[in-house]
């Protein structure tokens, strides 16, 4: 699904030149549940970010789904987050002054889907995280997990090939961060594809490989036993 | 523009950011607001100005006489200089090309008049049939003078609508008999002026009945003419200034006035003072302009505020829509589409406000110099067009860059 080759990426910062990614060589196949750990500074984050077309790799090469990903404009790179790639903040990223199932159907409206058909599919995301009877509250009537939650609906609603979840527990406590797990994991069970970034190890032995970054290089990338999230709750 | 998605989208903004709307209608609509008011009170004051001018022909050249003040040619300061039939003779002899109407007037001094019981003090005074034009006199009963009263000398006068109102009440004057200084008159005429009850408070008698019947000598006491209007206002403006010029000096010529003599032959130029007005006119309606336009400017400042703030506000949505698919283009459209809604509509609103107070209030206003303001409807709805453009440009550039913002650093927690 994922084919990463070289992948270098620094920042500038002032006169400084700070080397992020220093050559990342890896894949992800489909339906994998992948953590990518690291302390900060690892460039994990950056990874992530580039793996999300929300930045750019100086060099090296990235495919998703068999199309090579590179000199994107801005439109394409809209276009492709809107198809293959679902989003999930730490910080939850809802827009505040819509309810629960507009931001859920929001992803379909820059797909061009109808009203109708919006709401409909909206509904069935958040009554797949369980927050079918929250749809017109607005995120700040919600708790943590119920807004990570409606995050994780909004990004399975464009119904894309990849999840992409930037310390999604981050902001959250022991058992609300067990119970979203819960719900990758299951998420994952049907199929998904998912990458999470964390520096939570407890969070990282629930999926089933962690590769570890050091430094801008892969220092481990090994499969682990799944912990199941249902078990810690 | 017929995107119903969008517009749905839009009216969802805006119904959850009611106050941000609000505010940024407010400073639309006060903008218009204001600069529709300044404008009808700069057309009110140039309609109140012209009406002050109404009361007599616009291009009138008023001559009276007066007491030497310099001594000339071996005469003495203080002579009073008495005009005759002869200068006005010599006058419209002169000037016969270039003269409209021309009348000399012959006053009364102490004009009692009386009818029946009633009787009361007016200006009567002894006038050619020109004399009607060069008031700007209209007739509402009956006739004014005419060259046969003159030549016959008929004991007929022309009251105007006050005196009849004082002296005839109800009764209709044409034909009656009033008694002017203690001598039979005939009414043949009532005649109104739009300078109001100043100006209708005489009576005019054929001049020279009135130098027979009073005084029995050929004296006049003033002269009024009134130029043939030329192609452009400058060309008659000029006709007239050199026509005072020759006047002033012929009469102080005629009666050994020194030339540098300013009071014993004064001439009055109206089309002067109305140069003088139209001026004061132009100037002031300039002035609303400039404060209108600095309004306008205040406005798109303001709205140009909003619009930045609103795109800073909404930079972490900017983000986040554009992580989940949005294209760069449909962002700018969405925020400008929502600020062309917001100012189009409140600028409208407020044009329909000015324009409503003025219709309500408007014709109600009775100031000296300012009559009925009222305001150019296409000049208010292209200043609507201006702010909404200038709003939509303002919040243009801000948005573009918002779009271009890359999602990743809108998104990075503060």
């Amino acid at each position: 699904m994922i084919e990463i080759k070289d992948l270098h990426k620094s920042y500038k910062m002032g006169s400084n030149e700070l080397h992020v990614l220093k050559g990342i060589n890896f894949n992800v196949a489909e339906g994998e549940l992948v953590a990518i750990m690291g302390s900060s500074g690892s460039g994990k984050s950056t990874l992530l970010n580039i793996l999300g077309m929300l930045d750019e790799a100086d060099a090296g090469s990235y495919t998703l789904d068999g199309i090579p990903i590179k000199n994107l404009n801005e439109k394409i790179a809209a276009r492709y987050r809107n198809k293959f790639l679902g989003f999930i903040f730490q910080s939850f990223n809802l827009i505040g002054y819509k309810s629960a199932l507009d931001n859920v159907a929001m992803p379909l409206y820059y797909q061009g889907v109808k009203r109708a058909e919006r709401t409909e599919k909206a509904m069935h995301y958040l009554e797949k995280v369980g927050l079918a009877n929250w749809s017109d509250h607005l995120p700040n009537e919600l708790s943590g997990g119920q807004k990570q939650r409606v995050a994780i609906a909004r990004a399975l609603a464009s119904e894309p090939k990849v999840l992409l979840a930037d310390e999604p527990t981050g902001a959250l406590d022991t058992k609300t961060s067990y119970e979203v797990m819960d719900l990758i994991q299951g998420i994952n069970d049907e199929g998904k594809t998912i990458l999470i970034v964390t520096h939570e190890r407890d969070i990282a032995n629930m999926t089933k490989r962690i590769v570890n970054l050091k430094d801008g290089i892969i220092i481990d990338d090994s499969k682990v036993e799944q912990v199941k999230a249902s078990a810690n709750v | 523009m017929f995107d119903i998605e969008r517009w749905e989208e839009i009216f969802d903004t805006i119904r959850k950011n009611k106050l941000r709307t609000f505010l940024t209608g407010v400073s639309v609509a006060s903008g218009i607001f204001i600069l529709v008011i300044l404008l009808a009170l700069g057309q009110g004051m140039q309609n109140g100005i012209s009406k002050e001018f109404e009361q007599d022909a616009s291009n009138r050249v008023s001559v009276w006489s007066g007491v030497t003040s310099v001594e000339y040619k071996g005469l003495n300061p203080g002579r009073f200089i008495q005009m005759k039939n002869e200068d006005f003779d010599f006058i419209k002899t002169k000037f016969e090309n270039d003269l409209e109407y021309k009348s000399s007037v012959n006053r009364i001094w102490s004009g009692l008049a009386s009818y029946k019981k009633e009787n009361g003090s007016y200006r009567i005074e002894g006038v050619y049939p020109d004399y009607q034009f060069i008031e700007n006199a209209s007739m509402t009963a009956g006739r004014f003078l005419n060259i046969e009263d003159h030549r016959n000398i008929e004991k007929v006068a022309v009251i105007g609508y006050r005196v009849q109102q004082d002296l005839f009440k109800k009764e209709n004057p044409i034909g009656k008999i009033v008694k002017l200084s203690g001598i039979n008159f005939k009414v043949v005429g009532v005649y109104t002026d739009p300078g109001g009850e100043r100006e209708e408070n005489r009576v005019f008698i054929p001049l020279s009945t009135s130098q027979r019947v009073y005084n029995g000598s050929n004296v006049i006491r003033n002269m009024g003419f009134t130029m043939q209007p030329q192609n452009t206002f400058e060309e008659t403006l000029a006709q007239s200034k050199v026509f005072s010029e020759e006047l002033e000096k012929i009469l102080k010529e005629r009666h050994t006035v020194a030339p540098q003599d300013t009071s014993a032959i004064n001439v009055f130029n109206t089309l002067t003072e109305v140069k003088r007005f139209f001026d004061l006119i132009t100037m002031i309606k300039l002035f609303f302009w400039v404060v209108g336009i600095c309004t306008i400017i205040a406005g798109v400042v303001g709205v140009s505020n909003i619009m930045l703030i609103i795109v800073k506000e909404r930079t972490r949505e900017i983000g986040i829509r554009k992580a989940i698919g949005a294209q760069p283009w449909s962002i700018i459209a969405m925020i400008l589409h929502e600020a062309i809604f917001v100012t189009a509509i409140a600028g409208f609103t407020g044009l329909l406000f000015g324009a409503g107070l003025l219709e309500l209030v408007g014709p109600n206003i009775e100031v000296d110099y300012i009559v009925n303001p009222s305001v150019n409807f296409n000049v208010a709805l292209t200043t609507v067009f201006i702010l909404i453009f200038a709003g939509a440009l303002a919040g243009f550039f801000p948005a573009r860059r918002a779009a271009k913002i890359k999602p990743i650093v809108a998104l990075r927690d503060e």
